[in-house]
This record gives C-alpha cells, sequence and structure tokens, in this order.
C-alpha cells in the first residue's frame, strides 16, 4: 500500500496513512461500493454481472465475501472465480468459464443480476448508451445499445451512476437502450414477463422505481447529502418516500471497511471512479 | 489434401466493393486486422461490415471502405469508444443497424444454421425496434403466444477470422480464453478466410491445444494466410496481448486530421511486413 491511498473522508478523521482501517468514518466511495453491493442480497446462487470499473465490480465480490456467499463472480473476461480477488489481481482458483457466447446465453436464461451504468436514465428507468442527440446522425455516439436491450427484459437489473446530475438524469433519453418500466409494459407480456429494474445507485443517492406506474423514487440520501442535492440533480420529478422523510444510506460497517480497504481495493481504485 | 493457404493480398484480392462481410474477434479483441489493413489498401469500396465491432470497424471507417455497419457495439475495449467510427456515425458517413448484442448472436445463429431468423426477447420495448423499422416480431404457435422479436440471419458474403493456429486445409485453433463467436461467422458466411499466427501440420494442431480448441472446420474454410502480429494491435492470446500503447497512439490521432495523417504515413503506408516492422521499430523507441 501506498501513501497515495488516503482519500479524503466525508467528516472528520478518514482512513489512516496507508489507507489501513483506523476506524474512520467511510468515504462516499465506500458507502457507494455497499450501496450497490446491497442491491445483490437475497440474490443468491447466480451471477453478479459488474459492467465494470472499480465500484460496481468491488460490490459484487464485497455481498460475496459477506451478507451473499453463494454469489457466483468473474474475472472481469471470462473465468468465473473460485475466490474472491482484489480488484485487478488475478484470481488463484477458477471454478467455471464464461465466454462470451454464454454470457449472451446466460442473459436469456436470466440467472444473472446485472448492475449496467448509463449515459442518460429517465424517470421510469430507460437508460441511454448509444449516442447523444439524433440516432440518425449523432451529436456524439458513444457505444451502442451493446447488451442493455436484452439484458432489462431478461434479468434484474440495477444502475450504477458514478455522476448524479441533470445531464444524466433526463426526462427522455435520445436512445432507448436498456428498457424502463412503461416501455416495457407498452412492448407488452413478453417484455414485462422478466423486467425487473431493482434500484439505481449514485454518488448521491439510492433510488428505485416504486412511485406509481414504476416511476423512480428517492430510497435514501449517502450521508452528507441533502435531499434537496438529489432534487436539484435529478432533471425530472422524483418521487419522494413516503412518510416525509429520507433515510440516510447505510454506512459500511467495519468489516466491510476493512475487506474494502485491506483486502478488495488496497490501491484505492474505488476513489478515482467516487472521489471525495 | 486440398493445401489452402494463400497470401493476404490473394485473400483480399478475392473480395468484391459492395459485399458483405463478416468480421469476427470482439471488440478489440482477436480482429483479423492483417486482413483488415490489406482491406485499406485496396481499391475495394462499399463494404456492408457486420461484427461485434471494434479496431476493425474503426480503420474502415477510416478508409472509408464501409457504407453500412451492422453492430450491437464498436468498442475498443480498453478505451470504451471507438473514435473512427464516433466520426463516420457523426458525420453521417454510414448506414448503421444496431442490435442488441444477443440479438446480433442470434442473427449469427440463424445465419450459420440456414434459417430465416431466430425468436428472442431481446429489443423489445427498445429504440432497436424504432431504429430498424424493418425488424418484425412474431408470435409464439403455442400456448404461451408469446410475441418475441423475430432476428433475421445475419447472412454475409465473406467472413475474415483471425486464429492462433490452423492448418494448410483449413483446420483453425484457438489457443485464448475465449472462441468468441468465430465458429458462427465461418458456419454464417459463403466464403471464409482465416488468418492464423501459425500454419502447422495437421498433427501438430493437438500439440498446440486441447481438441476442444479446434473451432474451425477445414469444410468451412476458403483460404488460410499466416499472418504473425496479424491480429496486432487487438488481443491475441495467449500469442500476445493487447498493444495498449499501439492502441492509444491509434485513438489519439483520429482527434485530429494531421495527426493521422502522420499515423497512416508511419504505419500504414506500406504492406503487413511495412507495417510489422513500423511497429517493432515504435516499440523500441519507446519500450
Amino acid at each position: 500500500m501506498t501513501s497515495e491511498t488516503t482519500g479524503s473522508a466525508i467528516g472528520a478523521g478518514g482512513p489512516g496513512p496507508g489507507g489501513v482501517d483506523d476506524g474512520g468514518p467511510a468515504t462516499r466511495a465506500e458507502v457507494c461500493v455497499v450501496a450497490c453491493a446491497e442491491a445483490f442480497r437475497g440474490d443468491g446462487e447466480i451471477l453478479a454481472a459488474g459492467i465494470g470499473g472499480a465500484i460496481t465490480v468491488l460490490a459484487a465480490r464485497l455481498a460475496r465475501l459477506t451478507f451473499e456467499p453463494d454469489l457466483i463472480t468473474h474475472d472481469g473476461v471470462c473465468l468465473l472465480t473460485g475466490d474472491v480477488p482484489a480488484l485487478g489481481e488475478d484470481p488463484e482458483v477458477i471454478e467455471g468459464w464464461l465466454p462470451f457466447r454464454d454470457h449472451l446465453w446466460l442473459v436469456l436464461q436470466g440467472r444473472r443480476h446485472v448492475m449496467l451504468g448509463a449515459s442518460q436514465i429517465d424517470k421510469h428507468g430507460n437508460t441511454n448508451i448509444s449516442c447523444i442527440g439524433d440516432w440518425a446522425r449523432p451529436k456524439s455516439q458513444l457505444l451502442g445499445v451493446r447488451g442493455a436491450p436484452g439484458n432489462t427484459v431478461c434479468d434484474p437489473t440495477s444502475y450504477w451512476i458514478p455522476r448524479h446530475s441533470p445531464r444524466v438524469f433526463v426526462p427522455r433519453v435520445d436512445m432507448v437502450s436498456g428498457v424502463g418500466y412503461d416501455r416495457a409494459a407498452e412492448a407488452g407480456a413478453s417484455a414485462t414477463r422478466f423486467h425487473d429494474l431493482r434500484r439505481v445507485v449514485t454518488n448521491l443517492a439510492v433510488l428505485d422505481f416504486g412511485a406509481p406506474g414504476g416511476a423512480m423514487r428517492l430510497v435514501s440520501v449517502h450521508p452528507g447529502v441533502t435531499v434537496r442535492d438529489v432534487v436539484a440533480s435529478t432533471g425530472f420529478d422524483l418521487a419522494l418516500p413516503g412518510g416525509g422523510t429520507v433515510p440516510e444510506t447505510r454506512s459500511p460497517t467495519t468489516e466491510e471497511l476493512r475487506l474494502l480497504r485491506e483486502t478488495l481495493d488496497p490501491a484505492s481504485l474505488r476513489t478515482r471512479e467516487v472521489p471525495g | 489434401m486440398r493445401d489452402k493457404t494463400m497470401s493476404v493480398e490473394e485473400i483480399v484480392g478475392s473480395l468484391e466493393s459492395g459485399m458483405t462481410i463478416g468480421i469476427g474477434g470482439w471488440g478489440s479483441r482477436r480482429k483479423p486486422m492483417a486482413l483488415v489493413r490489406a482491406i485499406c489498401r485496396s481499391a475495394l469500396e462499399d463494404l456492408t461490415v457486420v461484427s461485434y465491432g471494434g479496431a476493425d470497424v474503426g480503420l474502415l471507417c477510416a478508409y472509408g471502405k464501409v457504407s453500412h455497419v451492422v453492430a450491437p457495439f464498436v468498442t475498443l475495449d480498453s478505451i470504451p469508444l471507438e473514435p473512427h467510427f464516433r466520426i463516420a456515425r457523426q458525420t453521417g458517413a454510414v448506414r448503421f443497424t444496431e442490435y442488441d448484442e444477443g440479438m446480433f448472436m442470434f442473427g449469427l445463429l440463424a445465419a450459420a444454421h440456414r434459417l430465416p431468423f431466430l425468436p428472442t426477447r431481446a429489443g423489445l420495448g427498445s429504440d432497436v425496434m424504432r431504429v430498424n423499422p424493418g425488424l418484425r416480431t412474431v408470435r409464439s404457435p403455442y400456448e404461451d403466444g408469446e410475441e418475441l422479436v423475430a432476428v433475421p440471419a445475419l447472412t454475409m458474403d465473406v467472413a475474415l477470422l483471425h486464429l492462433n493456429r490452423a492448418d494448410r486445409r483449413g483446420n483453425a485453433q484457438y489457443l485464448g480464453p475465449d472462441p468468441y463467436l468465430d465458429d458462427l461467422y465461418a458456419k454464417a458466411a459463403g466464403r471464409c478466410y482465416v488468418t492464423c499466427e501459425r500454419v502447422v501440420d495437421t498433427a501438430g494442431l493437438l500439440k498446440e491445444g486441447p481438441v476442444q480448441s479446434l473451432l474451425i472446420s477445414r469444410s468451412m474454410v476458403t483460404g488460410v494466410a499466416e499472418t504473425p502480429g496479424g491480429a496486432h494491435f487487438t488481443t491475441c492470446e495467449p500469442d500476445y496481448g493487447r498493444d495498449e500503447a499501439f492502441q492509444r497512439m491509434y485513438a489519439g490521432a483520429a482527434a485530429d486530421p494531421a495527426a493521422w495523417a502522420a499515423f497512416q504515413e508511419r504505419f500504414l503506408s506500406g504492406d503487413e511486413a511495412a507495417y510489422q516492422d513500423a511497429v517493432r521499430h515504435a516499440r523500441e523507441e519507446s519500450p
């Protein structure tokens, strides 16, 4: 471990020198990892598929090492890992093989919970990773729809959005890549049969689609974030939880912090994705 | 025994403008780049490219060889967005048929098995249906009555693949961790050409890897060319990984026409041997 790993923490204190957990409060990145890990709670023996980057991969691995031990995790390429390596490290034990073709088949089969990214997301969970502007001649060509259409109508799907802003949380996405509740309903029974958007985790909050008609609802705000921050960063009307009070996203436990800081991400790649 | 070995120039010389060409690999992984580079040097134009797209699609777009891209994505993996493809899309230089990646696989499966379409849930409710107005749905004739997307067969004139080993008859072997969908391209195409890192005797194939690594049968293959480094700068494990430094140079040069012209002059102005020499020199200059 190097001294570079001392990320700035929210509030007083923080991780001690070298990033070793000395009981200092969790950073925002750590809160986000745990909030993403919570998306996998109860999933059992299915593949936890992160879309890549630090936070979602750490989330799946942390869930497996703590409250969801039967979860299946992969190395980011095509190996199912028998152990739970640190971010960027190769597994020592391999328990399965999942080349792209089998991964595409597994999407159809459904024993998989995926945490996707989105360049745009709307009130009903339609998401866009394809292009910005008119599809016929986009202002900005992005990835293409990739697997988002099939993932969202076949598998439990959650989203990780590292920068919660009105540019991402938009009234209407430019190209529906991932299918939201309204569009699935319009498309009919085959589209809704396995459609199941679970939660959206951002750098500010946790949201779900529990409002009437499958509309987005604020579930909790991360420590240090206000409801007003979240509302101001969302480009559509956001439903608030019943009762008027918005809970705070749970903080990582001491054991979760230790696993993140010492075992899973000693180089603190998580703070590159979510600074501060 | 038929000897199917050819040069990359002979393979590319057998192609025609306006053809639909499937390209194996995935993103920036095990792409038949020596053949792609040879197409860039040729007079071919107006190609339709069917691909889990990466540097292949990008480079062909940069050379104006493509009029139509059929793909679920175009990415360089470690660099998420392929800059030359972006330019082609943003300037309206190419037509784009954009499918979900599972739909795309079913299109390949259908073509490989001589079926007109295969049904899938993938695509329902998404704008893939809006931007591909020719896509149809099909209703299950059974009790469930489900209405599913009928993905049309992704038929193609020619498939181009790069594998680790092949024999002179066209049996081809992958030694890396993932076969991608290469066998489906071989079966979906009217003709399939394979480049490989090394041509070995048929008896030598199983010295290289297990029987399960024999992915492509000679009955699917029209021609074979040995092109060491033929997937460069994409991955070709275990022979070599991705040349990340080179890929960064390739992607960075797209940002500026002068930089791209210099990149072309330095690396792509000669034949494949000249390319491989230039790559070696570049590596020696900045280890």
